[in-house]
């Protein structure tokens, strides 16, 4: 168990407020919860990923032949919409969701985290070692999980400030619009090659990587495809799908970076020391998980083009569910939380929006300090009707 | 990685088109557009479609099954790996082939018998229809007659062990050569036999083709000592033996024993092996995904040095069969713990359960 800090750096931290005994009893809930979903997954989950995947396929062509005729102006709006739309699914409900493993339970090896690769500049091997395993199990360390800031940025008062830290905002602007960049680079650990503790085979195989997985995509986006519409419609079909092409990147770019920054640096959530988590339990780790991260409120539409990263506390707390499945058991984690008197974070996109980009501007200057926090989650009273008719619906004998 | 269907056998041509489409495609292939308009277009593995179910005897099935590209040509005796979706899981199983190499049509047929509580022997002998898509391995398989063909033969079965048995038999018959074979068959009762209506109508056809039927409602199981009765000259024969592993153990014993080891042919599966103790210098293991490091002595499987070492590594059969425990390595050569070659392998993918590292190995795990 960790040691409770004397006086804890934000006192209102519910972590502190648990007994082990506590922790311990959550730990085997939340574990109850994951198994019970598990042996559920079947056909329904099976068709819900093989018709996501149809459909972006489709898109994704239909948009591209659209793109052909880019040189006329609606062809170009059209085509262009599609295919960010395209990209935006398949990066983020498709590729990082299969890449965390998510489908591997069907056994389809089409549909597996050993044998997919996204439409992004980041190769699928260095992104699951600093996604899955350094972010998903070190989450909101500070120093430990490279995602607090991306290297680059302060995101907790914590982080030692030094003036670099004064352009951060600028960086945070280009960092939205070339993302995939920026995640592709980031994979690397610069400050482990700092440090000099990163291998540099492997340093040098990472770049390769880079440079094949880029020689592609740039191939594809910024040749191929303006090259085709060339063949009809010359130098303008070529420059317009050129555009068209880049655009979508930067669509895909600019939102993702939004939803994924809203997952963990809102106001809402908490971040930890390495102190902090040493000899952590099973519960603690769920409880940083669930108070790590941040949801985004919406429609069923917003969640899958969000990729169900608008449940980031759900998934959080069990990166290898399906994304279809967050939804549904977001009031079962709700009820948790008011049991233990735990927060659930939440809002709508402007407000997490807004709360990280204050931060970004204002960790830039030396200083800071914690955010105040939403306290233990209190169910509505609509919530708490329907909690007592679904009691009513559930048999109750085992 | 998850286990696999085999790479179909295309034209280079369209390698080599498919290969320059990625250009249009990556990260995806050509194929996996293709396969949007009709799946069977994709080339990614060997899939088909069941054709024909017929029942067999003795609670059996035979499943005809049209590859949707054409399959290497198989030995009677040899087996495939074939693969379904039962409740949007994949689940692959091993069969005997029981059909004629070369079919015109170049189907293939298997035979499964049901089995209570089993996963796919059900839906196979129960519920599949013909439309069914599966997935189809490579044909494998060492239990094959030999050329030329034994003038004196001996066929051992017993159950569902009989489907290796069936095919070769229908091979002898079709090549003329049942001049002088013994089968013993041991089953329930008379209807419990696979096959059983065509192997007595073979046995009256052809006087070179004895069959004898142990049935255990009736007598004793049958013990390899029972050989002397069955086929008093079962020394001078060659034997073929398929049945349940304690039997294949009893008779391989006693051909041991009788120091004829070299007259019997069965399917001989892979020792147990990974677990150290054997050639090679060993190495250590840089799991890059994992972020691990692993020290394997000579002769444990990268695989087993993983988790000894606490990574959490994908495996399947764990003896090379089923390529769930691939990962691709970056750097190093690794030694084939089943035939001693040392290959210097950077960017394959390999099996960690069948592969040493010999030296530092890195790998994408």
């Amino acid at each position: 168990m960790p040691k409770r800090p004397a006086k804890p750096y934000d006192p209102d931290n519910p972590l502190w407020k648990l007994s082990d005994e506590q922790l311990e009893q959550l730990g085997k809930e939340l574990d109850a919860l994951h198994d019970e979903i598990f042996g559920d997954l079947g056909e329904r989950d099976a068709q819900y990923i093989r018709k996501m995947i149809k459909f972006q396929r489709r898109l994704a062509a239909t948009s591209r032949a659209v793109l052909l005729f880019s040189k006329f102006k609606p062809a170009w709006v059209v085509g262009t919409a599609g295919l960010s739309i395209a990209k935006i699914l398949e990066n983020m409900e498709i590729g990082h969701n299969v890449m965390h493993g998510q489908w591997d339970w069907m056994n389809d090896p089409t549909i597996h985290s050993s044998t997919w690769d996204w439409d992004t500049a980041s190769p699928a091997a260095a992104w699951k070692h600093s996604h899955n395993y350094v972010h998903h199990t070190f989450t909101n360390v500070i120093g430990k999980d490279k995602d607090v800031g991306y290297e680059i940025m302060r995101i907790d008062a914590r982080q030692q400030w030094h003036w670099p830290y004064l352009f951060q905002p600028l960086y945070n602007v280009l960092l939205m619009a070339a993302f995939e960049w920026g995640v592709a680079l980031h994979d690397l650990d610069f400050d482990a090659i700092r440090a000099g503790t990163k291998d540099r085979k492997q340093l040098r195989d990472e770049l390769k990587g880079i440079g094949k997985k880029v020689r592609m995509q740039v191939l594809k986006d910024y040749v191929s495809y303006p090259a085709l519409a060339a063949v009809p419609f010359g130098k303008e079909g070529f420059k317009a799908t050129l555009a068209a092409d880049a655009i979508a990147n930067v669509v895909r770019n600019v939102w993702s970076h939004a939803i994924i920054f809203c997952g963990h640096f809102p106001d809402q959530t908490f971040m930890f020391t390495e102190e902090e988590v040493a000899d952590e339990s099973r519960g603690a780790w769920y409880v940083r998980q669930l108070i790590g991260a941040a949801n985004i409120d919406g429609r069923p539409l917003f969640h899958i083009m969000s990729g169900n990263l608008s449940f980031q506390v759900e998934h959080h707390l069990y990166p290898d569910m399906p994304s279809s499945r967050y939804q549904e058991i977001a009031p079962r984690v709700r009820e948790i939380c008011e049991r233990y008197g735990l927060p659930y974070n939440t809002g709508p996109l402007r407000k997490q929006w807004g709360t990280v980009q204050r931060t970004i501007l204002r960790l830039a200057f030396p200083g800071g300090g914690p955010r105040r926090k939403p306290g233990p989650y209190v169910a509505p009273p609509e919530e708490k009707a329907a909690r007592e008719r679904q009691k009513e619906l559930v048999p109750a004998f085992p | 990685m998850v286990e696999t269907g085999a790479q179909p056998r295309v034209s280079p041509l369209r390698r080599q088109v498919s290969r320059l489409g990625r250009a249009l495609t990556t990260p995806l292939l050509p194929d996996d557009y293709f396969a949007l308009i009709k799946p069977r277009w994709s080339t990614r593995e060997l899939t088909g479609r069941v054709v024909k179910v017929r029942p067999e005897t003795g609670n059996a099935t035979t499943v005809v099954v049209q590859p949707d590209y054409p399959m290497s040509p198989h030995r009677p005796g040899q087996y495939l790996r074939i693969g379904m979706e039962i409740n949007g899981i994949r689940h692959w199983r091993a069969y005997s082939i029981t059909s004629d190499p070369e079919h015109p049509q170049g189907v293939l047929s298997i035979t499964v018998k049901y089995t209570e509580g089993g996963r796919m022997s059900p839906v196979f002998c129960r519920q599949v229809q013909p439309g069914q898509r599966v997935f189809l391995g490579d044909v494998e398989g060492e239990f094959t007659l030999p050329d030329p063909v034994p003038a004196k033969s001996l066929f051992v079965s017993a159950g569902s062990g009989i489907t290796p048995i069936m095919a070769m038999l229908r091979e002898l018959d079709r090549r003329d050569a049942l001049e002088d074979a013994v089968h013993v068959h041991s089953c329930r009762d008379e209807d419990d036999m696979i096959f059983g209506a065509m192997l007595r109508e073979l046995a009256q056809r052809r006087p070179g083709y004895r069959l004898v039927e142990v049935h255990t409602t009736k007598v004793p199981r049958f013990q390899p000592t029972d050989l002397d009765e069955h086929c008093a000259d079962w020394r001078e024969r060659e034997a073929f033996l398929s049945g349940p592993r304690e039997m294949i153990d009893a008779v391989e014993a006693h051909y041991d024993e009788a120091a004829l080891a070299e007259r019997l042919h069965t399917e001989r599966f892979q020792p147990v092996i990974g677990n150290g103790g054997g050639e090679g210098e060993g190495g250590n293991v840089h799991f890059r995904v994992s972020d691990c490091e692993a020290e394997c002595e000579a002769g444990m499987s990268i695989l087993v040095g993983g988790e000894n070492a606490g990574a959490k590594l994908p495996f399947g059969c764990r003896m090379g069969i089923c390529h769930t425990c691939v990962g691709r390595l970056q750097d190093g050569a690794v030694r084939d713990l089943r035939t001693g070659a040392v290959e210097t392998a950077s960017g394959q993918m390999i099996r960690t359960c069948i592969n040493a590292p010999e030296g530092h190995i890195e790998i994408d795990l």
